[in-house]
């Protein structure tokens, strides 16, 4: 696109030609007030805020809706510039209520800003207002039609950019307004888009209504906890009786890898942690099968004292440790660790999503690289297998719908459902459930593998002209499907690869060696490499269980102990309560689950958004994790893991290098609230005095995976500005070729359902009990 | 019953087959129907065009923009199908001469949107009604169906190479319909909201490809200015002003009605003459001459040619030749009330200030009306309407805005003779409701 | 078509519809037509009939609800058999619209937007509807009357009233 140059308020600027005027300026630095003009949705000039003054033009001109030229002479601030922003703000706010003393968005909201800068210092306006009665929605949207300024922003997030078109607009004139799809309610996705695009109070969120004002509350830009986008979330937190509590969480500043976007888990399903059956006391089982809260010290020493005992007298080989998939990557790592060089065992599982150890091998094995999630926004051409992001993946189906839109990128989806993201399909193909695999020999060129689906020839056609594509894929491959299926890919020109597993760190888990036969990076346990002399002789060489053998292990009294962190397999897997009947089970987590109910020890645990540390989302994109809320009597994983070490007599040094690390340098779990600088730190450099963090401090053994895992080995620079580093795939070292047991069991989670925490969310179960009293109605194709 | 009115000065052109019987189509033939789209038909599209041009026509539905220039922005070549639409939405308060046409010679509507597709490159025409003439509409068909009967319409139209389609169209209440780009997505089965411009309609119309919208009466010319010749009909009005036009006299006139003169013809001739003078003898007050949208005119104001030209030169605008009449009996700021009252019912309601102005503006004038106004609500309007001319997305923002500036410019005593708990003094016990949403 | 498709509509609406719907180069142009047509049979635009008119258009029912309220014309709620539409517009203004239209008022015993108790006669306050050089005017369904003083408008509505009773 050649540039074109032209002069605002005597600057000469220059910017692509095509470029909207209020564009160039913004990225100029030039202000220019909008209210309905919103990148990335179609334009509307209907605000009138954004007029400039174009030379030889008789009338003002909205920069929103015109592209610069070159030789364009434009004022943007001038009296009578001045004078057309404040009579549109008078005019605005004279049906408008002075709600600002009870409006949710006091404090941050766009017309309070406007005014202050461009509005008039005192109102005209002595009429009767407009007026209707606030609505509720849905469980989660409140409508006031005072306060909306009718800019669209919400039709058009709600339509073009989530494709739900559940909001309208009726009516004429003034009493025109915004309405929802079923006449007084809405059925829809419940992202709450519209909430947080709306410039003013006028769409308000259920969940956070009345509650608070914004500058009573701490902001923490955390990464939320449900599925594998890995979205940034921002969390407002408040102190409250007994911690910090999140009272909403939102993405207005649209930074991290998810810019605008966010959906229901994560705007909203924040609830469990505010519970009040939360854990909040170490518990141990009584004699009578009852749980008795005890104080730390006891809890602590019984449990390590049991476990040296039987470590000590039953071997590792009888210890087993489930991590989770919703833990940080120090807290796998340490857990991985703990099991391998603490309690001399390999029996180390996790509930398993995606088959990432097949991917990575394949993608060593192909020489082809990872797609980030910002690829999807970015690629020509998207090649999509299997899964159903609009429900699992929200994230990669809003930049998969943005960059079809705005840019005309090419989908070519193949399901065995008729997945919404089909709508923005060039070509959709639906196959049967059993027939993945045999997709991509029909693509690879075997035409009797999809025999009798007469759609599938023009399909493969059209795909196979493009040049440039990311390939996401679901589930439904692993193993040596896997293989095939980055192997067909890499007969593309341009390709790029993402395997899209469930949960907030599933990708950690894997990538931080949470298996039984692999170490961090996809090491074999057999050929352990450096690991051997991090870990020294006690690194058990041989395979360990995998989490269905370890329960049948229990099952036959194999299985003397075991180690639960934040997981709840009895539930995941459908385990038998009375198998774990002769083992040591030592749980931790936030509520009593099926699988805490069953332990011996339980101990209060922190959820990720109480924690800090680092998260891999499932494209491989590594975020830091910050700590927001917080609540009396729980601890980090991590902690807990490391006491637990220590209680059995272990040389905590060993485990986690703290106060060696040359790159410690986050000291946020040293008591320091959430986003706080470090100060001590920072007093003890500026005095020339060595920086002593604690072992309980997860960038200590963050130190240490980006040394001993080279794919993690990446800058902290971006990471430490809120941004995403891409871990280097190419850099895992893996055994190829090597077969393993298919142990994947995907989530299958929808937009209301999310594991454990959203079996735990209030929040969640209130919007699905509100949609099985109203059906939805599908979107007309 | 809605009847064409004659008077000496009438040069009936576009009315030249009224009262003839032209609905049925072998009538229209003998009154020299379809003879005009025939002689298109061996002429190139650039030729129409220069013939438009040569007429002078100008747009008879407001706006006034010389038809045959607004034919030549349309390109000559296009990859989406290219349309012609009747703009027969006439809803401005005031104007009510479409509708003869739509009743007496439905044809020259026909006729002139083939003409305009065979300038243009147009296959197809849409012709919209607004939905209260429902009669019209049930005419209009018949005339249609009666053209394809024959022929005239469809594929190869009067044998010829060329295909044409017309279909009749129905609105349904709203004015803003009226605005070219709100008519298209009217027509396109959408709310009747105007369009980001540009893109003008010329290049990106409706369902996306190049579009002629022409008012109704403006399209009824077409036929007549190739029946008389370009030239002649230019000769007919004023420079830069071709040819006759239907004037809608209406209010306190002895002979209210519609009538065709020239363009350029005498205001206050038209009033005094023509309509017969004021109703009952009475002083004149105040003249809209051309539609509810224009600045009104003193009775010193009126001595002025009715073309474009001069009515905009005296400070209003021709618009759609609506006359309206007000005597001394009227109360200006009730007229000025019942105005707002109109455009605040039609807003679409799209853009803050028009949305927003007209509102206010209302709510201001009904209480001024009333008696509840104080001196500086007279300015707190002229300010509203001030802040809303030029600003809105469409021009319905500036047809509130101009006259409401006028009426408080030229009647302020007027509007101070209300203030301060007095009233109307016209009306003492005005009963006008708020507008309810 | 399916031959045993089920439609709110009489047979001839119907057919009407199927073919309205083939006569645009976008389907979604009949959608006015359609509701107005609908409306006429129905007697105002009921939620089945945005139902159906969504299916045959193919649109969702929010959509056509969007185009609904905005168009004066479209009613969602029955008014009487006659729907007296009085005009008081400018020019009918000047020429006695108001006071017709409070003759109607209080001829009819009801008030702007209201129906008489036996549904034969509703009364509405509306904006130019063309007839201007004729006013006062006044539209009765889709029947105009023009040069109307309040005894012919008595008249006007005797002989609906007669009507009515037929």
């Amino acid at each position: 696109m050649a540039d074109v140059t032209f002069t605002v308020d005597g600057k000469q600027l220059t910017a692509p030609k095509g470029t909207l005027l209020i564009e160039a300026c913004r990225q100029a630095g030039i202000e220019i007030p909008a209210f309905c003009y919103y990148p990335g949705l179609s334009l509307q000039g209907a605000c009138r805020m954004c007029v400039v003054r174009l030379e030889k033009v008789p009338k003002l001109q909205t920069a929103c809706t015109t592209p610069v030229a070159e030789g364009m002479v434009v004022t943007t601030e001038s009296p009578e510039i001045a004078q057309a922003r404040k009579a549109t703000i008078e005019l605005l706010l004279g049906n408008h209520p002075l709600d600002c003393p009870v409006c949710d968005a006091g404090g941050e909201c766009e017309l309070q800003d406007m005014t202050f800068k461009y509005g008039a210092h005192e109102s005209k306006f002595v009429e009767i207002k407009q007026h209707r009665e606030e609505q509720q929605w849905s469980p989660v949207i409140y409508f006031d039609r005072p306060r909306c300024i009718l800019c669209y922003r919400c039709v058009r997030v709600c339509g073009e950019g989530m494709d739900v078109w559940a909001l309208g607009i009726q009516n004429r004139g003034a009493g025109a307004v915004i309405a929802p799809n079923k006449q007084d309610h809405l059925e829809c996705e419940e992202c709450g888009m519209c909430i947080d695009i709306c410039p003013v109070g006028a769409l308000t969120s259920g969940t956070y209504r009345y509650k608070t004002r914004p500058w009573e509350m701490t902001h923490v830009s955390t990464v939320c906890t449900h599925c594998g986008d890995g979205c940034k979330t921002t969390l407002g937190v408040r102190r409250a009786n007994d911690g910090m509590e999140i009272v909403r969480g939102d993405n207005r500043d649209k930074s991290g890898l998810n810019g605008d976007f966010l959906c229901i888990k994560g705007r909203y399903a924040f609830d469990f942690a505010n519970r009040e059956d939360r854990v909040t006391q170490p518990l141990v089982k009584q004699a009578n099968g009852e749980f008795k809260a005890v104080s730390w010290e006891e809890a602590l020493d019984f449990a390590g004292k049991k476990l040296r005992e039987i470590r000590d007298t039953r071997g590792g080989k009888a210890m087993g440790v489930i991590g989770s998939s919703r833990i940080t990557n120090e807290e796998a790592y340490l857990l991985q660790k703990f099991a391998r060089s603490v309690l001399g065992t390999n029996h180390v599982d996790h509930h398993r999503t995606a088959d990432y150890p097949s991917f990575v091998a394949a993608l060593k094995a192909s020489q082809k690289q990872e797609a980030s999630i910002a690829d999807f926004g970015t690629a020509p051409a998207i090649l999509l297998l299997g899964n159903d992001p609009t429900e699992q993946h929200p994230l990669l189906a809003w930049q998969i719908r943005t960059n079809v839109r705005n840019n005309q990128a090419r989908l070519y989806a193949v399901n065995h459902e008729l997945i919404k993201l089909r709508r923005q399909a060039t070509s959709f193909l639906q196959i049967e459930q059993t027939q993945y695999a045999a997709l991509v020999a029909y693509l690879g060129g075997n035409n009797a593998a999809l025999a009798g689906n007469a759609a599938a020839a023009g399909f493969r056609e059209a795909l196979r002209k493009e040049e440039s594509v990311v390939i996401a894929f679901g589930s439904e491959y692993r193993g040596r499907d896997i293989e095939a299926l980055v192997a067909l890919g890499a007969s593309f020109p341009n390709v790029k690869f993402a395997c899209l597993g469930d949960y907030a760190n599933s990708r950690g888990a894997a990538d931080m060696g949470l298996f039984p036969d692999l170490l961090p990076g996809y090491v074999p346990v057999g050929d352990p490499a450096h690991f051997a002399h991090e870990y020294g002789a006690a690194l058990p060489a041989e395979a360990g269980m995998d989490i269905v053998q370890m329960f049948d292990a229990a099952e036959r009294g194999d299985l003397a102990a075991l180690y639960v962190a934040s997981e709840d397999p009895v539930t995941r897997y459908g385990v038998d309560p009375t198998a774990l009947k002769n083992t040591f089970v030592v749980v931790q987590d936030m509520f009593l689950t099926a699988t805490a109910k069953l332990a011996d020890v339980v101990f209060p645990a922190a959820n990720l958004y109480e924690k800090a540390g680092t998260a891999t989302n499932t494209y491989g994109d590594l975020q830091l994790v910050k700590k927001a809320g917080d609540r009396a009597g729980v601890r980090s994983d991590f902690e807990l893991t490391v006491r637990l070490a220590g209680h059995m007599g272990h040389d905590l040094k060993a485990l986690v290098p703290f106060g060696k690390g040359v790159r410690s340098d986050f000291g946020q779990t040293r008591g320091a609230q959430s986003g706080e600088a470090d100060r001590h730190a920072v007093w003890l450099t500026a005095h020339h005095l060595e920086i002593k963090t604690s072992p309980f401090d997860p960038f200590a053994i963050f130190d240490e995976i980006q040394r001993l895992v080279p794919a993690y080995d990446v800058p902290r620079l971006d990471l430490l500005a809120g941004n995403s580093e891409h871990v280097k795939s190419d850099l895992v070292q893996i055994q190829t070729g090597a077969s393993r047991r298919d142990l994947v069991l995907p989530a299958n989670d929808t937009l209301f359902t999310s594991g454990t925490l959203g079996e735990y969310s209030t929040m969640l179960h209130s919007v699905m009990e509100s949609k099985v009293q109203n059906p939805a109605e599908t979107a007309a194709d | 019953m809605a009847y064409l009115t004659t008077h000496p000065d009438v040069v009936p052109v576009v009315s030249y087959r009224f009262g003839k019987g032209a609905v049925d189509i072998d009538r229209y033939i003998e009154l020299e129907g379809y003879s005009s789209v025939r002689k298109c038909l061996e002429m190139e599209p650039d030729a129409i065009i220069n013939e438009m041009k040569t007429s002078g026509l100008r747009g008879r539905g407001g706006a006034g923009f010389p038809t045959g220039m607004k034919w030549s922005f349309v390109p000559k070549q296009s990859a989406k199908p290219k349309y012609v639409l009747v703009n027969g939405d006439e809803s401005e308060p005031g104007t009510c001469k479409d509708r003869l046409i739509f009743e007496y010679d439905p044809h020259s509507v026909i006729e002139g949107t083939m003409i305009a597709g065979l300038a243009i490159g147009a296959k197809m025409g849409f012709i919209y009604l607004r939905g209260e003439y429902r009669y019209l509409i049930n005419i209009m068909e018949k005339a249609v169906a009666a053209a394809y009967a024959k022929g005239f319409l469809g594929k190869g139209i009067f044998g010829s190479q060329h295909d044409f389609d017309v279909v009749v169209q129905t609105g349904a209440g709203a004015y803003e319909v009226g605005e070219e780009s709100a008519l298209m997505e009217s027509l396109e089965g959408k709310r009747g909201v105007p369009r980001i411009k540009p893109p003008f309609p010329a290049v990106v119309g409706l369902y996306g490809g190049p579009t002629v919208i022409n008012n109704a009466e403006t399209l009824a010319s077409v036929p007549h200015i190739f029946r008389i010749g370009a030239a002649e009909y230019a000769k007919l009005g004023t420079e830069r002003n071709g040819g006759t036009r239907l004037f809608c006299i209406s209010g306190h006139v002895e002979k209210p009605g519609v009538y065709e003169l020239p363009m350029g013809y005498n205001l206050k001739k038209m009033i005094y003459e023509v309509a017969g003078g004021i109703l009952g003898g009475k002083k004149l007050k105040a003249v809209v001459p051309g539609g509810s949208s224009v600045p009104v005119l003193l009775p010193d104001e009126i001595d002025i040619g009715m073309d474009f030209d001069q009515v905009a030169k005296a400070g209003s605008m021709l618009g759609s030749g609506g006359v309206v009449v007000l005597d001394e009996s009227v109360c200006m700021v009730e007229f000025a009330l019942r105005t707002i009252k109109f455009y605040r019912h039609e807003s679409c309601g799209w853009c803050i200030p028009c949305r927003e102005g007209t509102d206010w503006l209302q709510k201001s004038l009904t209480r001024l009306h009333m008696g509840g106004a104080v001196d500086k609500d007279i300015n707190n309007i002229q300010y509203i309407a001030e802040n809303m001319l030029g600003r809105t997305f469409c021009p319905l923002g500036d047809a509130a805005a101009m006259p409401t500036i006028g009426f408080v410019k030229k009647f302020r005593k007027e509007f101070e003779d209300h203030l301060n708990g007095k009233g109307c003094p016209y009306h003492p016990a005005a009963d006008y409701e708020l507008a309810t949403v | 078509m399916a031959a045993e498709k089920t439609t709110i509509f009489s047979p001839e609406l119907a057919a009407r519809f199927d073919r309205l719907v083939t006569l645009y180069p976008v389907k979604r142009s009949a959608l006015i037509p359609m509701l107005l047509y609908a409306q006429d049979e129905v007697g105002y635009i009921s939620d089945a009939v945005v139902a159906e008119v969504a299916e045959r258009i193919g649109i969702a029912e929010l959509d056509v609800r969007n185009v609904v309220s905005y168009y004066s014309l479209m009613r969602t709620k029955l008014v009487g058999k006659y729907h007296v539409q009085v005009c008081t517009n400018i020019a009918c203004m000047l020429r006695g619209g108001n006071e017709l239209l409070h003759h109607c008022s209080q001829r009819l015993g009801i008030g702007n937007k209201q129906t008489t108790a036996d549904g034969v006669f509703s009364l509405e306050e509306v904006e130019c509807i063309g007839a201007c050089s004729w006013a006062p005017a006044v539209q009765v369904n889709y029947d105009f009357h023009e040069n109307l003083t309040t005894e012919l408008m008595d008249k006007v509505l005797d002989e609906y009233r007669a009507k009515a009773s037929k």
